[in-house]
């Protein structure tokens, strides 16, 4: 019996750990181990526990890998803690060497801040001198109605309770309040601040926005050759969208809620289907 | 429009995955799991072992009430919720050990301050109940991407008057069963994370018992990877 079960054990995770270019855009699961590259000729199988003497062996040519969301590090392994697709990303400089970003693709829906993100708030409380803006996460963020563009103690912001938000997060840990502002470093708005008081806010999965914030896109291309929009993507989920009539805005929200569970083909019919009419 | 919405529909029926006929040596009822069918929470799964089948949500990391907030991990919650009636102790009692099963292997200390909220709706109950509960909750928790350690997954053993071993019981051989054991295992070291028992036994039958579970959970964890791996074909 206890022979089987090693077997079926080998045989589910491939031999314990993997090498994670071998599983690249692959689904993986909580509690996997993955190798990186350069580890695996040092301490993988063909290594075996004696190692070959190095004259440089203090000084290994190290190799930076960034772990990011559904990934963690334990000790030289990575381990996964979220079910996906692992993804990669070679480094800008230098060449390839098993150094990166590694990362794993998952459709979550619950977002948790991250300083640097864009997001979609909507106002529940003025106290003093912050706002409280729900954007999803566990807790709400705090805004300054100082972090305006062109606002002074003097000149407040016209902000009111429910209104949207378009901003950044600059501070966004486990252990303390996020913070947003809705002023970029050199003190423009560069886009951020109140959104307008029409057009529509609905809610679809973090993977979703992912995927449409994409560089070169072809679901943002081709929703704007259908009609003229205005539209904002929050990295927290949220997209707000408003175009000419209230029609064509429930349009447009239906198809890009719809796109998620599409294929490119059948993306391609619906928008020559909605172009002829 | 419809054109849309009619290929959404037909879209999440293939959600639904259907494991095929077990292997030989293994007893265990038909599995069928679907995840995220329900739109509010954060993550949701139905699981069906043969006629029992539960429906589980999980909501987190979320907003925590003050008086539950712990300063350094979250705070996981359980609400089990029977069939018909109000929760009762038995129900109580089933809750703790399936949110003492999760904390084990959730990673809470990612999230400290928060609260971690599963949801369990006994939808039908025809025997191995708590490992029904145990596999939906772990499949709502990996579909609401909850940080976890590692995979777990529950199995009942029945044992009978004349000793013979039954796994995934069905309500009527628990019921004439001397003893009934409920195991909970994780994917990575295959080690136990609960038990739970009723009834007579000696230690060999426990071991034994033990064993059997363990090759069981094989399955099932072949089964969570098949079904996950069904669900990100698509994207």
């Amino acid at each position: 019996m206890a022979e089987a079960v090693s077997v079926a054990a080998d045989s589910l995770t491939g031999g314990r750990a993997r090498a994670a270019p071998t599983v690249l855009n692959q689904v993986v699961l909580p509690g996997e181990e993955l190798l990186l590259p350069e580890q695996e000729d040092v301490e993988g199988p063909g290594g075996g526990g004696e190692r070959p003497l190095r004259l440089n062996a203090g000084t290994r040519s190290r190799v930076r890998v960034v772990c990011g969301p559904g990934l963690r590090r334990s000790g030289d392994r990575l381990l996964v803690t979220k079910c996906g697709r692992l993804r990669h990303k070679e480094p800008s400089s230098g060449s390839g060497g098993g150094g990166g970003v590694y990362w794993v693709d998952s459709q979550q829906k619950r977002y948790v801040p991250v300083k640097g993100d864009h997001v979609i708030g909507i106002v529940t409380a003025k106290s003093g001198d912050i706002f409280k803006v729900d954007v999803g996460g566990s807790e709400p963020a705090s805004l300054s109605y100082l972090a305006f563009e062109g606002a002074t103690k003097r000149n407040r912001p016209n902000v009111q309770v429910g209104d949207l938000i378009y901003g950044q997060f600059v501070v966004a840990n486990k252990d303390m309040e996020p913070e947003m502002v809705c002023i970029d470093s050199c003190g423009r708005a560069n886009g951020m601040g109140v959104i307008g008081h029409d057009g529509l806010l609905f809610k679809v999965t973090l993977g979703l926005i992912r995927k449409l914030l994409a560089p070169d896109c072809e679901i943002i291309q081709e929703v704007g050759k259908l009609y003229p929009l205005e539209i904002v993507f929050g990295m927290n989920g949220r997209i707000w969208v408003k175009a000419k009539t209230i029609q064509q805005t429930l349009i447009l929200a239906n198809i890009l809620e719809a796109c998620e569970h599409m294929t490119a083909d059948q993306r391609k019919q619906i928008f020559s289907r909605l172009a002829e009419s | 429009m419809e054109g849309v919405m009619l290929a959404d529909a037909k879209i999440r029926a293939e959600t639904g995955t259907e494991s095929g006929p077990r292997g030989p040596g293994c007893s265990l009822r038909h599995f069928a799991c679907e995840q995220n069918l329900l739109s509010r929470p954060d993550g949701s799964a139905s699981f069906m072992q043969g006629d029992t089948s539960v429906l589980a949500g999980v909501y987190g990391p979320a907003e925590v009430k003050v008086s539950k907030e712990i300063f350094n991990k979250a705070t996981l919650e359980v609400i089990l919720r029977p069939k018909i009636g109000l929760p009762g102790v038995a129900e109580k009692s089933r809750e703790r050990l399936i949110r003492n099963t999760c904390e084990a292997v959730v990673l809470g200390a990612l999230h400290p301050r928060t609260s971690i909220t599963v949801v369990l709706q006994v939808v039908s109950d025809a025997g191995s109940l708590l490992a029904c509960c145990l596999n939906a909750a772990c499949m709502a928790l990996v579909d609401a991407g909850v940080p976890m350690r590692a995979l777990f997954c529950g199995v009942t053993c029945a044992l009978d008057s004349d000793g013979t071993l039954v796994l995934d019981p069905t309500a009527k051989q628990e019921k004439e069963a001397r003893a009934v054991l409920t195991f909970a295992l994780d994917s990575v070291e295959r080690k136990l994370l609960m038990s739970t028992t009723k009834g007579l036994y000696s230690d060999a039958e426990l071991q034994q018992c033990l064993a059997a579970a363990q090759a069981a959970s094989q399955h099932v964890f072949h089964f969570y990877r098949e079904s996950l791996q069904r669900r990100y074909s698509k994207s």
